[in-house]
């Protein structure tokens, strides 16, 4: 464990264990509405100023304009106790903003991606992503009203998933069904970790 | 819960026109911070130093001291007072170098969490 520059006993508090995990998936696919159904804090917003990453040079001082494009990330935070707190990032669209796909799963415990069956497609990315990086995922079937119901191995199958990964329905508005996911892919990192094959691709 | 209580009630800002002072203003011109990593996810507290403003800090350097009062990761810093990370962190460098706050990283990138963090995590998950 990592405990940074900081002595947290000098604070004279308990400084818990911060759990890192990614909620992705296509858009529309319910990623902040999760979030925001699990979370304490209902979903919270950040935004990261894309220059200051994508061009990594000092040389920026005074040019953030107006215009500056930023890209917005939704999170939520859980905490369980004094030792552990958990955080829910909600991941940003798949095309672009790769690099911040790159900045939060560096360090992240694993990942749920969210699936609409109407839109199965729109998950592969994700998928891709995490198969790549090593990153520990589950996918969790979002089920929406008036769409077709799948079996849950035909899902697996039409992912082209490792059957290792489980694949599991939710219904991202509830508390409790996202509660159910996280601690299937708790589970899932215990036995699964990213390990050395997690590439590391913003060091 | 949807915010701490004691958001700053000196934050600069007219609701039309955004904030008055620009996030490059807060950091005149920095873009790194002068030091620390903070992660998303890293987790600042306020020590028991008191903060004045003639150590050359703004008042969002102090609103983030304030908020700090309970272990508060980056990001939720970020949300809370509407600034952009990169200005949170070059604040939170600098909060650093004075001794004003802990930083406590996460675990090192591809390390996992003890594993009794991670039973906790499910049983704490349970029981909420």
């Amino acid at each position: 464990m990592d405990y940074g520059h900081s002595d947290p006993r000098k604070s004279g508090q308990k400084v818990p264990t911060a759990i890192k995990i990614l909620i992705a998936g296509g858009l529309g696919a319910g990623k902040t509405t999760m979030v925001g159904a699990v979370s304490e804090t209902g979903p919270l917003r950040t935004e990261e100023v894309l220059t200051e990453q994508g061009i990594g040079i000092d040389d920026l001082s005074g040019v953030e304009a107006k215009t500056t494009p930023t890209v917005a990330m939704d999170f939520g935070r859980i905490s369980i106790n004094d030792d552990v707190v958990l955080y829910l990032f909600g991941t940003p669209g798949q095309d672009r903003f790769w690099f911040v796909w790159d900045e939060l799963a560096l360090g992240a415990l694993g990942a749920v991606v969210l699936a609409d069956t109407r839109r199965l497609a729109d998950c592969f990315p994700s998928v891709d992503y995490f198969e790549r990086r090593g990153t520990p995922f589950i996918v969790a079937v979002n089920v929406f009203e008036g769409a077709v119901q799948y079996d849950l191995a035909e899902l697996q199958l039409a992912l082209n998933l490792n059957p290792d990964v489980p694949v599991l329905l939710c219904d991202a508005r509830r508390r409790q069904s996202g509660k159910d996911v996280l601690i299937a892919l708790l589970r899932h990192a215990m036995s699964n970790p990213a390990g050395a094959i997690a590439g590391d691709a913003r060091p | 819960m949807s915010a701490p209580e004691e958001l700053p009630e000196d934050r600069w800002v007219d609701e039309h026109a955004g904030p008055v002072v620009r996030p490059y203003a807060m950091t005149r011109g920095r873009t790194r911070p002068v030091t620390g990593r903070f992660d998303l996810v890293s987790l600042v507290t306020a020590t028991h130093l008191l903060p004045t403003r003639d150590l050359g800090l703004g008042p969002e350097h102090l609103a983030i001291v304030r908020l700090c009062h309970r272990p508060l990761s980056v990001a939720e810093l970020a949300a809370y007072l509407d600034l952009p990370l990169g200005t949170i962190r070059v604040m939170l460098g600098d909060l650093l170098e004075r001794g004003l706050v802990l930083v406590r990283e996460p675990a090192a990138a591809g390390a996992l969490p003890h594993i009794s963090i991670i039973e906790a995590a499910i049983d704490g998950l349970r029981a909420l």
